[in-house]
């Protein structure tokens, strides 16, 4: 397979290219998509290449995110892009309320194949409106399935599996992630949903995470490797359906657990995933399950308040020395 | 002015408002002898509004309504079978018991779902409405509502996106003169619904909502703009809501002498007169399509009622599609 580098964004446009040209029931919705582009720049070329099929919006998040719903339920395959994951807040009652339930409420009469794509995440002094790691609100509610990759690669595989589920999924991306690179196959490939991917194998102790912290649980490794850990790091991709099998057999490997997430920590899904593998996977942990994650502020604004409350390379650093019960050099 | 109509179409409209009114009225007996678990909202004395607007549409058409919803499904076509076996929570109902009352849908017939949220069916309408253009059917989506969710955000943000559109939409306030227990003079700034199409550009009507011949020419004439891509229109069918909010509300906020007024103007009991009055329907085929719609209405509640309840775990399917769907809804088989 020939490989190629590629950013996040452009792995995202060229997924929903080759969607778009296989499928003309699939179409992108949101604000400043046309003109601009998306506001990151991710739909670049795809309103010239596809006309009147990537439709600007009034600021409406909560018609938009509607708008979706009832073109899903009428035969479309709607990506309505919500600039921010923030703006999920206007659009709660469509998303949580409409959205996840109409397919039970209605005794399954209807698929709803729908993606609501999300920007999340801090560390750009965007503040407290804009910055939100919003996860664990949508993994509450039954009906969603939850996706947060932190590759090229993993976006390009994920937003077209996404694309041809006929259920709705919140699709997160991290702001901070958009411009990296990463190795992306030419050929045409699928990343399913529910399945979780080792990023770094280790013997020492697996780091379960998602999303940027990903990126910074990999950073640790390397640094600690220096020192004669191995770190294992166990990337979830897809938060629900979440990938249970692979997180029992690293857990069973390696016997030590860090569950790490950019969100806050109270409440966070990294709560959910120690709770299972301490009810499931008692016999196997030879330490208590360590979380990572935010302090429990909204996001401030300020440089050096923002990198202290939310976590990052160190944070998992500090928990794997605890963890190892060794001193923080 | 109003439109010529055969007498058979007549006829039809009128068994369809008399169908809805047993319809509820049968549902309010069932749940005072305890057999619909729940509340219920009925929608006796806007029977006009549904059957009106409804009788403009094709199978193919979509509608939204609301808690107060009985009356659409059935104007659209809706199984009043499977409708009694919903409200009393059985297996064959339309949602096999997992919505109820205030979750009804056929999407076999456009009816994409009463919804418990007020003011929930706005922005879907939108959906369909623009899923309508992007495939170029001449289909129309219609938005059923009530005074009080004109107040809501979604009215707004949906009215103004079906106008830069020219989505294919009617939006149909049902203004019943109350929000729950809120009087509409009170909680809403315009003396008309109708008004406030004017804020977004589009068309508007405010019908007398109990004049069945009144709300079907002003639908008729939105529907054919719609369908020639001439845009959205907002109408207003002021009606009157008969029974409370729910089923058992004490109704505090009005006298009894305001409902006795207000029901001096029965929608049904208008249109009767006016078909008796033009001699186009005896006494004796009025009793016989009563008799005919009794017979029907009876044996859907016995179908409802020799129904079977669903299994307990069947609360488990449904939320999600493919194979391994049920996984999805419980975390571990503890």
């Amino acid at each position: 397979m020939s490989i190629r580098e590629l950013t996040n964004t452009e792995a995202m446009a060229e997924a929903l290219k080759e969607e778009m040209t296989k499928d003309p029931s699939v179409f992108i919705i949101g604000e400043d998509l046309v003109a601009h582009g998306g506001i990151f720049g991710q739909f670049v070329g795809l309103p010239q290449a596809f006309p009147g099929r990537v439709i600007d919006t009034p600021i409406s998040e909560t018609a938009i995110v509607g708008a979706g719903l009832g073109a899903a339920l009428t035969g479309m395959r709607p990506f309505v892009d919500l600039h921010f994951a923030d703006f999920t807040t206007c659009a709660m009652d469509e998303i949580a309320n409409q959205v996840a339930k109409i397919r039970y409420m209605f005794g399954g009469q209807v698929r709803i194949p729908l993606v609501i794509w999300a920007p999340d995440g801090a560390g750009l002094s965007a503040a407290a409106h804009h910055s939100q790691s919003l996860e664990a609100w949508f993994i509450h509610t039954p009906g969603l399935k939850v996706v947060s990759p932190c590759n090229p690669s993993d976006v390009k595989g994920l937003i077209k599996t996404s694309l041809r589920d006929d259920d709705p999924i919140l699709f997160f991306m991290h702001k901070k992630i958009f411009s990296r690179k990463g190795p992306v196959p030419e050929e045409e490939y699928f990343v399913p949903l529910g399945k979780a991917d080792i990023k770094r194998n280790g013997t020492d102790v697996t780091v379960i995470t998602y999303s940027i912290m990903v990126l910074h649980a990999l950073e640790a490794a390397e640094q600690l490797e220096k020192e004669g850990i191995s770190v294992e790091v166990l990337d979830l991709r897809t938060l629900w359906p979440m990938d249970w099998e692979m997180i029992a057999q690293s857990v069973s490997k390696n016997h030590r657990v860090v569950v790490a997430h950019e969100a806050c920590l109270t409440g966070g899904f990294g709560a959910e995933v120690a709770a299972r593998i301490q009810e499931e996977l008692f016999d196997e942990l030879d330490a208590p399950i360590l979380r990572v994650g935010a302090f429990r502020v909204p996001i401030p604004f300020s440089p050096p308040m923002e990198r202290f409350v939310i976590p990052g390379r160190d944070s998992v650093i500090k928990a794997i020395y605890k963890i190892l019960g060794k001193e923080a050099n | 002015m109003l439109m010529p109509e055969d007498v058979e179409t007549l006829l039809a409209l009128y068994r369809t408002m008399v169908k809805i009114r047993r319809f509820e009225t049968l549902t309010g007996e069932l749940f005072a002898a305890g057999k619909i678990p729940g509340f219920i909202h009925l929608s006796i004395g806007q029977e006009a509004s549904s059957v009106g607007v409804c009788s403009t549409l094709r199978p193919d058409d979509y509608i939204t309504t609301t808690h107060r919803g009985h009356g659409h499904v059935i104007a659209k076509g809706g199984d009043v079978r499977k409708m009694f076996a919903e409200v009393m929570g059985r297996k064959t109902g339309y949602c096999k018991g997992k919505g109820g009352s205030m979750h009804i849908a056929d999407f076999s017939i456009g009816i994409l779902g009463a919804n418990g949220v007020v003011a929930g069916g706005f922005p879907i309408i939108v959906g369909a409405g623009l899923s309508i253009k992007l495939r170029k059917t001449d289909q129309v989506a219609v938005c059923f509502f009530g005074d009080g969710a004109s107040n809501r955000g979604p009215f707004h943000e949906a009215l103004n996106m079906a106008s830069i559109w020219r989505l294919p939409i009617l939006f149909v306030c049902e203004n019943n003169q109350y929000a729950s227990t809120t009087s509409v003079h009170y909680s809403t700034s315009v003396k008309s619904i109708a008004l406030r199409a004017k804020g977004y550009g589009i068309a508007s009507k405010s019908a007398d909502g109990n004049n069945l011949l009144e709300v079907r020419e002003a639908a008729l004439e939105a529907v054919n703009r719609a369908r020639q891509g001439e845009g959205p229109t907002l109408l207003e069918n002021r009606t009157y809501r008969i029974r409370g909010h729910f089923e058992g509300d004490p109704q505090r906020y009005r006298t009894k002498e305001e409902v006795e007024k207000f029901s001096g103007n029965d929608p049904i009991q208008r249109f009767q007169k006016f078909l008796k009055d033009k001699k186009l329907l005896s006494e004796r085929r009025d009793q016989q399509i009563r008799a005919e719609i009794d017979l029907e209405l009876e044996e859907a509640v016995r179908f409802a009622e020799e129904s079977p309840f669903p299994q307990p775990m069947d609360a488990l399917e449904d939320l999600y599609t493919g194979d391994e769907a049920q996984a999805l809804t419980q975390r571990s088989p503890l």
